[in-house]
């Protein structure tokens, strides 16, 4: 199992009745995973401020409840995080966050044992995924014992990696009812006082439990040349690298057991904190008086490899360097880009053919548009934020960007997590940007689940569906400026952007196709390039499909006497799914259905979406 | 640890590397192995690089192979095989399917695709085997059977023996009836074959 597969079964086995969450890499498959068992209600929520504040009203009712999400996901849900603290969980409530340490898909490297700090909550940090399922079955008991949310922080490099386990059944939690009780739920400022020298008194005895339980193990080991202090993935890769040296491995890293770290210090000559990203835990024993080496010669920036961490280590211990590791042969880049046939290609080709525009962008597959060939985001920050920074560039525009038009570029189920508000905002302060809302009907980057812009709901089954149409116009977008267009023909998509753009007004232009990756999704004939009549200019090239190869490059001077480069192309027939957007900024008509002669079928198949 | 056996496997996204480390780490998990298995996924099946990383033996502690400790290279494409070839030790052996899969950005001219990369690894002095898996595949009339002419291939090369890995295979396939389970023995057989012809002394 997974780390994330592992997760999801101890919260099944822990009895929880309510679980929800938000896509996100990598936490997304423990609610996908979580869906698929019995007896117990997971949603996705639109976002995960939402999802959380779900299954904190769950936990008001005495049930077990779960939430998952990535790191940027608990800054989203934070707000309800800093209060939750004050109010405490009555049901066991444990919270999984997964830190994309290393960035594999994510816009920042964040710590979130940051979290713990701030909100005071206990954290839990596995090494593999067996201590991804004890610790999460753990984490409910310590929950309700302590009457705290629980944070299981987990990094991509526990979420992803799969090992052996052992599982057990579920047992049932039934909840008690809830019992009103206003002093403690309703959080006004004169109930609040009361609450937070509580949860500063809950502090200290997780501090005591912290340097009792058998979460936070001891390894005396004898090597005693270093000792190290870590947690999560890395103790894996030090016990590799240092089998006989001393551990303190934190399994409850937050707060910190102090008593411990001491009597490892007076294990060994040099203390090391081998931890990823931040230096938390020590800067902490620092402050306890306590002489740790860490971030000194430690990467502070991506995962801490094996290759990383011991010939630092060496260097440390025998102040010289170790020998090289082999090297890696320098080559092209491979970056992710977009699928054959995907709806948002050509919007970025028609984005990348137009001039004058200032164009921000939102996250999600559509954020490739940055990359090449389109170089059609101008700015990505966070979920949503497409809206308002749009409307900012608008209102912050000096003289320079006077003649600019502002776009927004956003997915269905991004506009559905945070970006409404943002519309909301654009329409009631008079902005004019023109907005490209990306409607592929599914959160395309994490795999393809559902959302309510598809109508079904987790397990797939028929859920309300959201008519975009209305939605922006109830948020303030004049019906006449509201377009639905098909994103595969580009003469169309062309007019509407250009027009819109030159209209003083919020308009909005809702594409229609679904994802490639989803069921909706349903191939078309693929094409060919027929080799006679390829002039070689290169213009589907430029498109950006992966199905697309250049076959020959040549250069013609042309009467004007000047250079032009020609790349004549194939297209692969086996990855081509015949969307037809290469065929239409070709010149000489050279793309053409790949089909046995004497068939007839249209140049650009249109269908009902 | 000197015991366990590290088994790197790459390519780009959807090309069935997730899904053949999985079958080998089902293979070591029926040979009585403790097993680790991780790779980079999130935006790699947006046809970016991905690699899959198998360490199995009698405990495994870090899932992560360090450069120059595998000791197989199993190569969905040829120029991903030469991107990673520095995690092999010296003397072992890289398994490579030889086709190549140029991305957009060379494409587009930005980036160089290497003229002869199997020939680049054999002159950095990588024991290096190469073998046309897509056209073994089309001879066998399906096109995706090329994972399992790929798992034929390393097949030789376990601590374990081929026939371990084949009942996995064949498991996978059972529920799609009999003829897909033929066709998958053929593939890993063909797989096999090719492999071995090619192996350098």
């Amino acid at each position: 199992m997974s780390g994330n597969e592992a997760v999801a079964r101890a919260v099944w086995e822990a009895g929880v009745r309510v679980a929800a969450g938000y896509p996100g890499t990598p936490a997304t498959e423990m609610l996908e995973q979580l869906s698929t068992y019995p007896d117990l209600y997971t949603e996705w929520s639109v976002n995960e401020k939402v999802s959380l504040e779900v299954s904190i009203g769950a936990s008001m009712m005495g049930s077990r409840a779960f939430c998952a999400m990535k790191h940027v996901g608990l800054n989203v849900a934070s707000d309800a995080l800093m209060t939750l603290t004050l109010v405490g969980a009555e049901g066991g409530l444990v919270i999984a966050v997964a830190d994309d340490v290393g960035m594999s898909s994510s816009q920042n490297e964040q710590d979130s044992r940051f979290w713990g700090r701030f909100a005071h909550l206990p954290v839990l940090e596995p090494s593999d995924s067996q201590e991804a399922y004890d610790m999460t079955r753990q984490a409910f008991d310590l929950s309700e014992e302590y009457r705290t949310p629980v944070l299981l922080r987990l990094t991509a490099r526990i979420c992803h990696v799969k090992g052996l386990i052992e599982v057990g059944e579920r047992v049932e939690h039934q909840p008690k009812g809830f019992a009103r009780n206003p002093e403690r739920w309703v959080m006004v400022p004169g109930h609040a006082k009361r609450r937070i020298p509580l949860m500063l008194q809950r502090e200290e005895e997780l501090k005591r439990l912290s340097d009792q339980t058998p979460l936070n193990v001891l390894e005396p080991g004898s090597d005693r040349r270093v000792a190290f202090i870590t947690s999560g993935p890395t103790y894996m890769h030090v016990r590799e690298a240092f089998p006989d040296a001393p551990i303190l491995k934190l399994g409850l890293s937050h707060p910190l057991p102090l008593e411990k770290a001491k009597a490892l210090a007076a294990m060994a000559d040099t203390l090391v904190v081998v931890e990823e990203v931040e230096p938390l835990l020590e800067n902490e024993l620092k402050a306890a008086g306590l002489a740790a080496h860490g971030k000194d010669f430690l990467p502070r920036i991506g995962e801490l490899a094996p290759e990383i961490i011991k010939p630092a280590i060496e260097r440390l211990l025998r102040k010289e360097a170790a020998p090289p590791e082999p090297q890696a042969v320098p080559l092209f880049p491979r970056p992710p880009t977009l699928c054959a046939s995907c709806p948002h290609m050509g919007v970025y080709y028609t984005l990348s053919q137009l001039k004058n525009l200032t164009i921000s962008g939102d996250i999600g597959c559509y954020t490739l548009g940055a990359g090449h060939p389109w170089n059609s985001l101008d700015a990505t920050i966070c979920m949503g934020a497409s809206m308002g920074i749009a409307l900012g560039m608008d209102k912050g525009r000096g003289e320079a960007d006077k003649n600019k038009k502002v776009l927004a570029v956003i997915g269905d189920s991004t506009f559905m997590h945070m970006g409404m508000q943002g519309l909301l905002d654009i329409t009631w302060n008079r902005g004019n940007i023109t907005v490209l809302l990306l409607d592929n009907g599914t959160v395309g980057m994490t795999g393809g689940q559902n959302t309510p812009a598809n109508g079904r709901d987790i397990h797939g089954q028929g859920a309300p569906r959201i008519d975009f149409r209305r939605l922006v116009e109830a948020l303030g977008v004049k019906p006449e400026r509201i377009h639905e267009v098909d994103p595969y023909q580009l003469p169309v998509l062309f007019k509407a952007v250009r027009e819109e753009t030159k209209i003083d007004d919020v308009s909005v232009i809702i594409t229609n196709r679904p994802c490639v990756l989803i069921d909706e999704f349903k191939p078309f004939k693929p094409y060919a390039v027929l080799e006679d009549k390829c002039t070689g200019c290169g213009n589907c090239v430029e498109v950006g499909c992966p199905a697309i190869h250049v076959t020959r490059r040549d250069k013609v001077v042309k009467p004007s006497g000047k250079e032009v480069d020609l790349a004549f192309t194939r297209i692969d027939t086996v990855a081509c799914t015949g969307c037809g957007l290469c065929v239409q900024p070709c010149a000489p008509e050279a793309i053409v259905h790949f089909a046995p002669a004497g068939t007839v079928v249209p140049i650009v198949p249109v269908q009902p979406v | 640890m000197s015991d366990t056996t590290n088994i790197l496997v790459c390519g780009i996204g959807g090309q069935g590397v997730m899904t053949a480390t999985e079958i080998l780490s089902e293979a070591a998990i029926a040979e009585g192995h403790d097993v680790k298995k991780t790779e980079v996924a999130g935006m790699s099946q947006r046809g970016g690089v991905v690699t899959s990383h198998l360490r199995f033996g009698a405990k495994v502690l870090s899932p992560q192979i360090t450069p120059g400790t595998a000791d197989v290279l199993l190569g969905f494409e040829a120029a991903e095989a030469l991107r990673w070839a520095h995690y092999l030790k010296p003397g072992a052996l890289a398994l490579v399917n030889d086709a190549r899969m140029v991305p957009p950005v060379v494409e587009l001219g930005l980036f160089t695709y290497p003229d002869d990369p199997i020939g680049d690894m054999k002159a950095r002095g990588v024991r290096t085997v190469s073998f046309d898996a897509a056209s073994i595949a089309r001879e066998l009339g399906e096109l995706r059977l090329g994972n399992t002419v790929m798992l034929g291939a390393i097949a030789d090369q376990l601590p374990f023996s081929a026939g371990v890995l084949l009942d996995c295979i064949v498991k996978r396939f059972a529920r799609k009836g009999e003829q897909a389970v033929e066709m998958n023995r053929k593939a890993f057989a063909a797989g096999r074959a090719a492999a071995l012809q090619a192996v350098p002394a």
